[in-house]
């Protein structure tokens, strides 16, 4: 025994459950605290003999099991109420009984995780390989089929001697002394770790750059990127002339896109019937395009006054008895064709936008040229607003 | 044989002493491979490989390399799966529900049946996602914030399939760890191979034998028993909702969880009852693992047998009862129909044959058991198929009834996962200790004290 070792513990080994239990009861009643039993197995009656009480793991598990189980309850509600509102199966958005199942699944996970993972890591502060009873004879006896007590050096209690001479009166088998390990040092920054280090950040660095580049897109797992298809302006050995794309079938309407009976001729035969009603919205709208597309040169209420000053010839009022005279469908046909100076103005404006123009266009029309009841009207609008005023 | 029932068995025979169980335990591990072994090896890697090129074919071509086609589009991939879950029932069952029930004789078995459920469990998590046809997409499924803004469907069975099968296999996976962490601390002590000792070392995370953690450890291993046991009541239930809740006839029952629970212990004790009867004879471990185990686990594959067999009484009587049509045909096709095969292969696996446990010399009489254990699991197996494949097979429209022919791609993969089971399994066995040392050293006679802890003690 050399000794500038550091004593950490003596230990005492015993053949016999029996008198381990009695040797840790005596233990345990003659004072000592820091000391501890190792055996093969859980010896029945020990924690008594020892003076420990319940374990209190069971509260770890309870904690966890009933947080895990109200976090994904309210985490599915959230998810399928809230987050992003959902109707699956005809169900109502909160299907709380269809989330038992995986709330059931949930508390057993969290409870069973955090009990054996609090208990090797928190409450036994595991791994712990370097724990002086390591690579002694004792852990090898008791591991195999021996009783130990271990009686540590730093019990206030503990004098070299006396707790010899005590194990040894319990009974005793053999008598061992554990010590300090020696403190190893280790040098961060030498070769063959640095080159250890190079080594991992090159083989990371390959995998990573293997996986995500070619890996990942080995013909399985392609991403549907590549297609056995053709994509439109692509070429194609298919056809003689080489283009993906064909040519349609003479007469082909694309869809949305009815061609305009009257293209190109300033009378039309049948004008067309004007497909809206003037709703306040249509009208809104047709008011909103009139200024954007029309009062640049027919002004503002379409008195003729353009807003151009010169730069472009300006367009006629359209509060002339021909203008008015005009079905819905000629107006239609000179913003589709154009007319003289103005152009065709088929493809900035869609056609329910044309229909809303025109219906706005008469709007302005009757109030340069009111019959005598709208008066009477507008005096009802007035009063019926005065009253809910006063209301 | 003359066993006094009056008595308690003895848990170990042969009265050895504590020395001899790491002995006897650990003798697999130290000593090389024999010859009986490589060639167990090379016999189910043959078979792991022959899945791996199968299910190489699946990914490269597509799944429309296996037979299913509509009507019948779950067939071999959801059957193995349910098939390969059933056996992982037993081991939770083994070491949880037993343990809870202070049945000490699981000592023998519970580390082995708990590793085949962890190996079961693996094998079947295989199923689920390659059926889907596009594997690598199978994240979606769990529950991330991302850049689409979707959550899973948290109200769909398939969803729950996920949750309780993961959970089920972490469950059982830390379960099991935590009763091998004092046995490596046990190997690591009598290795003295320097890589041996560090690979048990890390694995045992400096285990020391303290009464300040034995303390700590049983009351956990009650705990985890007890989360075990409803888990593994409710995985089984969970995977029969993926039937029950549609409405496919055969499928739409209310007595599938029960009837699933009660199946998958009856094939997982086959399974185990299949595999520990090699090992005990392969390894010398007819002293710990006795005929007595081998006749307990007898019983409770006629208890599961039976109930299994009630249900399908009952589902027959429901279809009557029922007065629907599409049920009632969908049964009496079982027993008729183009499947009829299928069904008599389950009816005399999992009824007739059981029937013979009744007799004492059955049940003490290993190549019978033998036998019975390998019936009961072609019988499990073709019990799903017929759920299955028959159900999907004969829906409401007549004109959509399609039979399902299996290809060889469809009997590569069931070979791969046999080839897969039966490899971990024998590395394992290789590897690790197979039956806890810990549990068994403190059930042998005399292990326990006479004399009291403490003065307060009953």
């Amino acid at each position: 025994m050399s000794e500038n070792k550091n004593l950490n513990s003596i230990a005492a080994l015993f053949d016999t459950p029996n008198k381990i239990i009695t040797a840790a009861r005596k233990v345990k009643e003659s004072g000592y605290t820091k000391f501890d039993v190792n055996t093969p197995y859980p010896v029945h009656g020990m924690d008594k003999a020892m003076g420990l009480g319940q374990s209190k793991i069971g509260y770890v598990t309870l904690f966890f099991g009933f947080s895990g189980a109200i976090f994904i309850f309210l985490f599915m509600g959230w998810t399928m109420a809230i987050n992003y509102p959902y109707i699956v199966g005809g169900k109502p958005l909160f299907p709380f009984q269809a989330f038992i199942p995986i709330t059931f699944e949930v508390t057993i996970l969290c409870g069973s995780i955090a009990t054996v993972v609090g208990m090797l890591a928190v409450f036994f502060n595991l791994p712990f390989l370097s724990h002086p009873i390591h690579d002694s004879n004792y852990i090898k006896e008791v591991s195999n089929d021996k009783f130990g007590i271990v009686i540590e050096a730093q019990d206030p209690l503990f004098e070299r001697e006396r707790v010899i001479e005590f194990l040894k009166s319990l009974g005793a088998e053999k008598i061992e002394f554990i010590y300090e390990p020696e403190k190893e040092e280790f040098k961060i920054l030498q070769p063959k770790f640095i080159s250890f280090l190079v080594l991992v950040a090159a083989l990371t660095s390959l995998g990573t750059f293997v996986t995500l580049n070619k890996l990942m897109y080995v013909v399985p797992f392609n991403w549907m990127d590549n297609q056995k298809k053709s994509n439109p302006q692509s070429e194609t050995n298919f056809f003689y002339d080489g283009y993906a794309m064909r040519t349609p079938v003479v007469g082909t309407v694309a869809k949305g896109f009815m061609p305009y009976a009257y293209q190109g001729q300033a009378q039309p035969k049948v004008p067309l019937a004007n497909p809206t009603l003037p709703t306040k919205q249509l009208l809104k709208m047709g008011q909103e395009k009139f200024l954007t597309f029309c009062s640049p040169c027919h002004g503002n209420y379409a008195q003729g006054v353009s807003r151009l000053m010169g730069q472009f010839p300006p367009g006629p009022t359209l509060h002339s008895a021909k203008i008015i005279g005009y079905s819905d469908g000629m107006i239609y046909n000179i913003i589709t064709n154009g007319q003289n100076a103005m152009p065709s103005y088929a493809y900035q404006i869609p056609r329910e936008q044309r229909w809303a123009i025109i219906d706005y266009v008469r709007v302005l029309q009757r109030a340069q040229n009111p019959n005598p009841s709208d008066f009477q009207a507008i005096k009802e609008l007035k009063k019926e607003s005065g009253k809910n005023a006063v209301n | 044989m003359n066993i006094d029932y009056t008595k308690e068995l003895a848990l170990v025979e042969g009265n050895p002493r504590l020395a001899d169980i790491d002995e006897i335990i650990t003798r697999p591990l130290t000593q090389p491979p024999t010859r009986k072994f490589y060639i167990a090896l090379s016999v189910s890697v043959t078979a792991l490989l022959i899945g791996a090129y199968s299910l190489w074919l699946t990914l490269y071509y597509g799944i429309g390399m296996w037979g299913n086609n509509v009507p019948v589009g779950w067939a071999f991939d959801i059957t193995n799966f349910v098939f390969w879950i059933g056996i992982g029932h037993a081991g939770t069952l083994i070491s949880a529900i037993l343990f809870l029930l202070r049945q000490k004789w699981r000592t023998g078995i519970a580390r082995f049946a708990e590793a085949m459920t962890i190996f079961a469990v693996m094998t079947a998590g295989i199923f689920p996602v390659i059926h889907t046809g596009r594997p690598w997409l199978a994240g979606y499924l769990i529950p991330y914030p991302n850049q689409h803004l979707l959550w899973p469907n948290f109200v769909s069975p398939l969803l729950w399939d996920v949750f309780a099968v993961s959970t089920y296999f972490t469950v059982s996976l830390m379960f099991w760890y935590m009763g091998l962490i004092p046995d490596f601390a046990i190997l690591r002590d009598k290795s003295v191979d320097k890589i041996k000792k560090t690979i048990y070392s890390i694995f045992s995370l400096g285990w020391r034998n303290s009464n300040r953690h034995w303390r700590h450890y049983e009351k956990t291993y009650m705990i985890m028993a007890g989360l075990a046991t409803p888990l593994v009541l409710s995985v089984h239930t969970i995977v029969s909702f993926d039937f029950a809740v549609s409405l496919i006839p055969g499928w739409h029952e209310t007595i599938f969880p029960p009837y699933f629970v009660a199946g998958a212990i009856y094939s997982g004790f086959a399974m185990v009852m299949t595999v520990l009867i090699i090992v005990r004879k392969v390894f010398d471990m007819e002293n710990i693992i006795t005929l007595n185990h081998l006749e307990r686990m007898a019983k409770v594959m006629l208890l599961t047998s039976s109930l299994v067999v009630y249900a399908y009484l009952m589902e027959f009587f429901i279809a009557w009862y029922s007065q629907i049509p599409a049920e009632q045909y969908d049964f009496w096709a079982r027993v008729v129909g183009p499947y009829r095969w299928g069904w008599y292969f389950m009816v005399s696996c999992n009824f007739l044959i059981p029937q013979l446990i009744w007799f004492k010399k059955i049940r003490r009489s290993v190549v019978v058991l033998f036998v019975i254990s390998i019936c009961a699991n072609i019988g499990m197996w073709f019990e799903r198929f017929i759920i299955i494949v028959q159900s999907l097979s004969r829906d409401y429209l007549p004109s959509s009834w399609h039979m399902f022919t299996p290809t060889l791609v469809d009997f590569g993969v069931l070979t791969g996962s046999f080839g897969l089971f039966f490899t971990l399994v024998l590395l394992f066995a290789k590897t690790m200790p197979v039956i806890s040392i810990v549990e068994t050293k403190s059930v042998l006679e005399g292990a326990q004290p006479t004399v009291h802890g403490g003065s307060d003690h009953e």
